[in-house]
């Protein structure tokens, strides 16, 4: 990351950023059409080339920073991510789905032809590739944003340093030390909630625990998460292995660490 | 002696809509021969994930059905998994329910009428171009925007994916300051609803009338959000219960998304619809209001549904200050539940339209099967029918831009949530 993004092929081009879609729900472009004035301000600081969903539409432009949103599932989206790569000079993946695969890579721990049988009468015309994976696993990607949904702050922020040649930090502390910040009451301690806290990444504010629950892991996995003390720790409130093992398998279930937290407690290892 | 024209337009992806969708049409002779909204968006299969869950994991998934609209998707699931436990809501969490759902439809409506709609009636390829043309309307849309967003975040933290809805009521109660502080901003944008009401009666519509079913719900007292019963103006009037006796999915082709008809016919849902079947229900001011600008209702144009849209942000802004004006915080901000086996039926109006919930759980409270049927699902036959009838009538002699451009914008005043059409439902294989 140490090429300037900043830099421009011909003198006085704004950057070209490119928002593109894959597999989601579209909360995490909202992170940028939520944003109001400061969405304003950033088009005035880059030409949005390509934003369906705002308006411009060109995905095959070359851009300085390409931020891609949802999980590729298709033989389609495999060919797309890769080209996307190939023309963009900062690949940046936003929330879950880019990042981990997000909720729809359940069905990785399924058969999926028997899923998409079910559901379709035809399930010949539905071209969908046996697993749901993240973006990262197809092409080389500069930049992660956890979360799902990821914060509009992040993102822009991300952006900001992306444009100043600087480059962004992202935190990746557990989300208790949030949650201690904010003097919120502990869920865990106090009323025996099996809250995900401990393991998973800071960035949503803590907003579950302030609410009164225990936090559902959706930023993904914390630096240096100790799952298997966890795991014990809910079976010792009183989680049957399944449900457990659907804690750690529910928006991140594709994220390394989650995936073999679950899997250890599906397996009925004795830890 | 007419000359034979063919044209083809193909439009491979559509700005402005939520989602990944397309248009094609092939027209011969002054008559579309083919017309495919092509729905692309890989299927996420998420009735099939739900299946095993407990009922406490339901709301936190399904809202990530749709990033525009988790509370719909929160509060018909909630309403179905109550039904099928059979818990009873206190009125506090009805009323507060209704706010919240205020909150998404004012987001949702302020997202759709300024930052996708707006630039195809007044000439724009999109909002950055129109802000700078339109300032001052692009941030009266912005505004109200995050109003929209910040009544959501007041029950669930954050306005997409929100986090305080539960089965029983929500984990949270506000507190009496942020309320009190959301409510000065609500009358204070009344300022803001009469310019935008103002501004949409005003706007140029095309002469599109047509031949089209609305259907939604219908509540003995108020304007339709959650709740009541399911209405058409063919005399349709079931329970959500009766749903799947009168409303069936085909898969098509062209498209991941099924689609849904009406007693084998096409039909809408969603703000005009809406507004069609309950302008009886509307505060008396804002229908004379209406009615005082010329719109006839219920309406057979299909644009008209941005002036529905303005109509329902303004009633909801309403609403939500007057659920609101009394407001004492709850000793408790929901009902206990005990999990137990049951069939359980819940619909609401997403901003986009009737949002159908059916869960059967086992005694633990665990999903055996779900289904939904998303409002995109329901109007996408009555998409295809009205890019029929509208770019005949425009004149297939046009040129190809001008079709183009006339496609599109029937398919943006549908606003179609093509992320939400693409979790699927079980076919029923009852059907003729």
């Amino acid at each position: 990351m140490n090429d300037d993004p900043a830099r421009t092929d011909e003198p006085g081009r704004r950057p070209r950023m490119a928002v593109h879609k894959f597999s989601s729900c579209d909360g995490c472009q909202l992170a940028l059409l939520n944003a109001g004035d400061a969405l304003l301000r950033l088009a005035e600081r880059v030409e949005l080339v390509h934003f369906a969903e705002a308006g411009p539409v060109d995905p095959e432009a070359a851009v300085d920073i390409a931020l891609i949103e949802g999980s590729v599932s298709t033989a389609e989206d495999r060919a797309r991510i890769v080209r996307i790569r190939a023309h963009s000079r900062f690949l940046v993946t936003l929330g879950a789905c880019a990042t981990a695969g997000g909720i729809q890579a359940l069905r990785n721990f399924t058969d999926g032809d028997e899923w998409l049988s079910s559901v379709y009468a035809r399930p010949e015309y539905i071209s969908s590739l046996a697993n749901v994976s993240p973006i990262r696993d197809h092409v080389h990607v500069d930049l992660e944003l956890w979360g799902c949904p990821v914060s509009g702050h992040q993102v822009l922020t991300a952006i900001g340093s992306l444009l100043a040649g600087a480059p962004p930090a992202v935190p990746d502390e557990s989300l208790c030390l949030e949650c201690k910040r904010q003097q919120a009451v502990c869920v865990m301690v106090t009323r025996g909630a099996p809250c995900l806290g401990p393991v998973t990444r800071t960035g949503c504010g803590a907003l579950c625990p302030r609410f009164g629950r225990d936090c559902y892991g959706c930023y993904g996995p914390a630096e240096h998460p100790n799952t298997q003390a966890l795991g014990r720790r809910f079976a010792g409130l009183g989680l049957v292995d399944e449900a457990i093992a659907r804690r750690f398998h529910f928006i991140n279930s594709q994220a390394p660490v989650f995936l073999e937290a679950g899997q250890r407690r599906r397996g009925n290892h004795d830890d | 002696m007419t000359e034979r024209r063919e044209i083809r337009i193909e439009v491979p992806v559509l700005a402005r809509v939520e989602g990944e969708g397309a248009l094609s049409i092939e027209a011969r002779d002054g008559r579309i021969e083919r017309l495919e909204l092509r729905i692309y968006e890989p299927p996420r299969l998420f009735e099939k994930l739900l299946e095993g869950r407990g009922y406490d994991e339901v709301p936190d998934a399904v809202a990530r059905i749709c990033g525009i609209c988790p509370v719909a998707y929160q509060m018909s699931a909630v309403a179905a998994l109550e039904q099928a436990m059979g818990i009873e809501i206190d009125d506090w969490v009805s009323r507060m329910r209704r706010v919240f759902y205020c909150g998404e439809w004012i987001q949702s409506h302020a997202l759709h009428i300024h930052l996708l709609a707006a630039p195809d009636f007044l000439g724009y390829g999109n909002v950055v171009e129109l802000a700078q043309a339109y300032p001052e309307l692009v941030r009266r849309g912005l505004r109200l925007q995050a109003l929209g967003n910040d009544l959501i975040r007041l029950f669930g933290g954050r306005s997409v994916h929100p986090v305080g809805a539960r089965v029983g009521g929500f984990h949270r109660a506000p507190s009496p300051a942020a309320v009190a502080e959301l409510r000065l901003r609500l009358d204070a944008a009344c300022a803001d609803t009469d310019a935008l009401l103002d501004w949409a009666l005003a706007l140029p519509v095309p002469d599109a009338d047509q031949d089209f079913v609305s259907v939604a719900l219908r509540h003995p007292h108020g304007y339709p959000m959650a709740g009541g019963r399911i209405v058409s103006d063919r005399r349709l009037d079931i329970g959500a219960e009766a749903f799947e006796a009168h409303f069936h999915e085909l898969q098509v082709p062209h498209s991941t998304a099924l689609h849904a008809l009406h007693h084998g016919e096409p039909y809408m849902v969603g703000p005009l619809a809406r507004l069609n079947l309950n302008h009886d229900r509307l505060p008396a001011a804002l229908r004379d209001r209406l009615h005082a600008a010329g719109l006839r209702l219920p309406s057979r144009n299909p644009f008209h549904s941005l002036i529905a849209r303005a109509a329902e942000i303004t009633f909801a802004i309403g609403e939500a200050a007057r659920l609101l004006a009394d407001y004492v915080e709850p000793a408790s901000a929901g009902t206990v539940v005990a999990p137990r086996a049951g069939l359980g039926f819940g619909a609401t109006e997403a901003p986009r339209g009737l949002l159908w919930h059916r869960y059967e759980l086992d005694d633990m409270g665990h999903v055996r099967s779900a289904r939904i049927v998303p409002p995109t699902s329901q109007n996408q036959a009555r998409i295809e029918a009205d890019l029929r009838q509208s770019l005949e009538r425009l004149g297939l002699e046009q040129p190809d831009e001008v079709l183009r451009l006339r496609g599109e914008q029937v398919i943006r005043s549908y606003d179609p949530c093509i992320s939400c059409a693409t979790h699927f439902l079980r076919l029923d294989m009852r059907r003729a």
